[in-house]
């Protein structure tokens, strides 16, 4: 008999209705459901905040100490946003970090070394962050190499690639421009005003953040209304007001913390239009519901007309821009394109998306999640270097927290499973 | 009195809500070959399994003797270690291994741990003597054909001192040089003393070989027949096979049949694993507007093959043939193609390759048709929901909301799920393999109703299944097809389950 029909047919036949998958993680307290897996993690976030913030007196939610996680890790949230979409479809990418250092050192070779226009070599190092994405693309989706094998090969190429443009050396400093992207602050565009025993704050990013919560407020208003109207189970009003309130509160927080220091990072303002394109894209796009179909399951994706070679190679693509994107801010923080850059960026973005929520199997996992997962660490590493805690015992918890994600995700699902 | 090797006495095996066997009994004499028949999901393979310990002593009820003892195996080690050994239909061997490794897998040829090679040689090569291979034993099994690896099992099985040998289907994939050689094997092994049990959908073997069969329908005995002293034909076989009183489990359908939409001529298909094999060799069929017709086979008959291989070639190798949609020839390479050309196909396996089962039911309505409710690349969530909320209510899927997980529902709502992804297409022709597969008698039902209607808006619908009963109540034309080739072509009136079981077993009539 062909492949195409599984062992045991006779037997699946008869064997009358198949297993009932439950959702995994799911609990229900006085009938009001709230999936664990999806929420789960950001009450993990809010408590090692909580943790860290009490084990620090206070010193990881100062303003500066705010700001710094912030730039310190943007170009790891931006690589996340790109390995969590790759990683929904159920591939990977263990060459990010390589390409970080392969586009921080075109960048600066181009502005540098040849004098190119900021825009325009910007411009060039990003279209060649795609192509880097479009190659590896090409071997991962209609070659059918898998991803893991030629990203590890292209960890190496581009790694490669980097030391022979470089040198041994590194290359700065970057135009003041390309400094203020990745390092650099609003202005004060509108002046100070006092909050009483807060002090001075920046009016201009008080105003951004007021923005922020009502845009935020109103979109789910808005969604929470739609779905209403056409008849759809939607969460009750006190508890969409709790989390708006914890939303709002949590931007405010930032904001005012920001606007005492030196205003909002153009880092923020990058990651925040990022994270809200991605997310729309993920969510609402044809494209973005093909990428959760493939992972979902690949097999039935085909069969339903899913261009699925042509997905897979966009999403390498887009992975490849977000590098250049993120070779260019790292560069530009530390002033010059180093040989060394980029180092473990891969497994840092890898980490922040598993422990956001994606699954390993892939068809699962969000944008926020990543990012969320992304700041899980960030604070872990910031929070225990304030401590004084060495190195070593930091990748130490890092690793005891992705292995626990996991193991959880692992966990519900069995016993999803073991239901059926 | 008869000398009897193994009794199988008031077998009983439940699987959730279906009763798979009941009360089957089964003889077989000490060194005889014996048969058993019976439709696809008539229970065959489930007797084996309980046979061979693969569903463990406790998981059924009835009596096992094996050679005069009563046997409680707890899995295929303690069949084993009594002799009894199956061979599945589809074969257990790693492909990367060598003959000889294979044949003592599990078994192995060793001395304190470590492999005894010229050992396991050696004594491969005297077992692949028995069998008739002719091969180096150090050549891997990915580097022989079927046929031979066929062999290689029964060398496994008669290495673990075999005394009832249990094949299932074994010459389903097989040309036929390899099955009459297999067959001899058996005849051999037989007069070696070794007792064969046999199922086989190909009734011309059964006749050939046989000394006794049994007859299996709906999970039951229906006899046992001695080839020697009864008159034993392949009619008298197929008329127990398929013998059962058809009730009113059929909507009415008033066929309106209108102009030939699809046709497909000299469809040819090479499998992708067996590169000289034909899986669909030289078929042509026609579907017209309006009407609802089936496609007959047994298992292996290539049937699956053919829809997938003309649904944009996801099935299949060296495709050749042509399809005329509305009489104009035209091209389908990719299952893009076959959708914008107003195919569909819902497949046989839901799981596998119907449906997303961690998403929803309103994301897995719209996957095939999302282009249709987007603009410029977003998704009109709000489009989507209305439609999928439209199929929940026109096709009854049963399930809180369109934001249920697929997972979850029953088979007969997943695959009502699988049906509004299609209708949503706006399909000419759909082609729905086995469409009640897995699904309990009232959700039967009503898939039969969602097909006429289908039928009714103007459609061709061309209906899959292994039951014949359901063609019979469905569809105003049968195809059937053997081997790969379509044998006939059957007109509602003119249809019976012995006529159709001929041409699916015999080839042309």
């Amino acid at each position: 008999m062909s492949s195409i029909t599984p062992a045991g047919v006779e037997a699946g036949a008869k064997g009358g209705r198949p297993e009932e998958p439950r959702l995994p993680g799911r609990v229900s307290l006085g009938g009001l459901s709230l999936n664990l897996r999806a929420g789960g993690i950001y009450i993990a976030f809010a408590l090692i905040v909580a943790l860290f913030s009490v084990l620090t007196d206070g010193a990881l939610l100062q303003p500066q100490n705010i700001s710094n996680i912030i730039v310190q890790n943007s170009y790891v949230l931006i690589l996340a946003i790109g390995m969590i979409l790759i990683i929904i479809a159920g591939h990977i990418d263990l060459s990010v970090g390589s390409v970080v250092a392969v586009t921080g050192a075109l960048a600066a070779v181009l502005m540098v070394d040849m004098g190119v226009p900021w825009p325009l070599a910007l411009l060039l190092t990003v279209v060649a962050g795609g192509l880097i994405g479009a190659w590896q693309g090409y071997w991962v989706a209609y070659f059918g190499i898998p991803a893991f094998i030629v990203t590890l090969a292209g960890m190496l190429l581009f790694r490669a690639l980097t030391l022979t443009v470089l040198g041994n050396q590194g290359i700065g400093p970057f135009p003041d421009q390309v400094r203020t992207l990745a390092n650099g602050f609003t202005d004060g565009y509108l002046g100070n005003v006092g909050l009483g025993p807060l002090g001075g704050a920046d009016l201009f990013s008080l105003l951004v953040g007021l923005v922020a919560v009502a845009g935020m407020v109103a979109a789910q208003w808005r969604g929470r209304a739609a779905r209403r109207g056409y008849g759809q189970v939607v969460e009750p009003v006190a508890l969409f007001a709790l989390k708006m309130a914890a939303g709002a509160a949590l931007i405010l927080f930032l904001v005012v913390q920001l606007a005492r220091f030196k205003n909002l990072p153009w880092v923020l303002v990058l990651l925040a239009v990022l994270v809200l394109a991605y997310s729309l894209m993920a969510g609402r796009t044809v494209f973005g519901r093909q990428i959760y179909a493939i992972g979902g399951n690949l097999q039935a994706a085909v069969m339903s007309g899913v261009k699925v070679k042509k997905v897979v190679f966009w999403i390498f693509v887009n992975m490849g821009v977000l590098s250049a994107i993120a070779g260019i801010i790292f560069a530009g923080r530390l002033n010059q394109a180093g040989p060394t850059a980029g180092n473990s960026f891969e497994l840092d973005a890898i980490a922040a998306a598993f422990i956001g929520g994606a699954a390993v199997q892939g068809g699962v996992g969000k944008v926020a999640g990543a990012i969320t997962g992304g700041l899980i660490m960030a604070v872990i590493n910031n929070g225990m270097s304030l401590i004084g805690s060495p190195s070593e015992r930091v990748m130490l918890v890092k690793g005891a927290v992705l292995l626990a994600a996991v193991a959880f995700d692992v966990w519900t699902k069995r016993r999803a499973g073991a239901r059926g | 009195m008869t000398d009897h090797i193994l009794r199988m006495n008031g077998i009983t095996k439940t699987f959730p809500g279906v009763k798979a066997l009941q009360d089957v009994t089964l003889s077989v004499r000490r060194g005889e070959i014996h048969a058993i028949c019976g439709e696809n999901g008539a229970g065959k393979s489930t007797l084996m399994k309980v046979l061979s310990g693969v569903y463990p002593h406790g998981s059924y009820d009835g009596e096992i003797h094996f050679d005069g003892a009563r046997c409680a195996f707890g899995g295929i080690r303690d069949s084993e270690h009594a002799g009894v050994v199956i061979i599945h239909q589809e074969l257990a061997l790693c492909p990367q291994l060598s003959i000889a490794e294979n044949i003592f897998l599990g078994n192995e040829r060793a001395r304190r741990g470590l492999i005894d090679w010229n050992r396991t040689n050696h004594e491969a090569a005297r077992l692949m003597e028995r069998v008739g291979l002719r091969e180096n034993p150090t050549t891997a099994v990915s580097d022989i054909g079927v046929g031979k690896q066929q062999l290689v099992e029964i060398a496994k099985a008669l290495s673990k001192e075999v005394r009832l040998l249990i094949l299932d289907e074994p010459t389903a994939a097989l040309n036929d040089d390899d099955s009459a050689h297999l067959l001899d094997l058996l005849r051999g092994l037989r007069d070696e003393g070794i007792t064969c049990v046999i199922i086989s959908h190909k009734l011309n073997e059964v006749t050939a070989i046989a000394d006794s069969v049994t007859i299996i329908r709906d999970g039951r005995t229906v006899e046992t027949l001695d080839m020697a002293t009864d008159d034993v034909t392949e009619d008298r076989i197929i008329s127990g096979m398929v013998g059962r009183a058809l009730d009113n489990r059929f909507p009415p359908h008033e066929p309106a049949i209108g102009e030939e939409v699809l046709r497909i001529e000299d469809w040819t298909v090479h499998s992708p694993s067996q590169p000289g094999r034909k899986v669909v060799d030289r078929a042509s069929l026609t579907l017209r507007r309006g009407e609802i017709v089936g496609l007959a086979g047994l298992m292996g008959a290539g049937r699956t093959e053919l829809a997938m291989s003309v649904f944009g070639r996801t099935y299949g190798v060296r495709v050749s043939g042509r399809i005329f949609k509305d009489g104009r020839p035209i091209e389908i390479r990719t299952v893009q193609d076959a959708i914008g050309h107003g195919l569909a196909y819902a497949t046989e396996d839901r799981k596998r390759y119907g449906l997303n089962l961690i998403d929803d039911i309103k994301r897995n309505v719209s996957a095939a048709g999302l282009p249709r409710l987007a603009r410029r690349g977003w998704v009109d969530e709000r489009e989507e929901y209305r439609v999928a909320e439209g199929f929940r209510a026109s096709m009854n899927i049963k399930a809180p909301g369109v934001s249920s997980v697929v997972g979850k529902l029953s088979g007969g709502n997943q695959q009502k799920v699988v049906l509004s992804k299609w209708i949503l297409t706006e399909p000419d022709v759909l082609i729905l393999d086995e469409p009640t597969r897995g699904i309990d008698v009232g959700a039967k039902y009503e898939i039969y109703t969602i097909i006429n209607r289908l039928a009714g808006e103007g459609r061709a619908v061309l209906v899959i299944s292994s039951e014949l009963p359901e063609l019979l109540g469905l569809c105003d034309r049968i195809y059937t097809l053997c081997e790969g080739r379509v044998t006939g072509e059957v007109a509602r009136r003119d249809a019976t389950q012995e006529r159709l079981m001929h041409l699916m077993t015999k080839g042309q009539e």
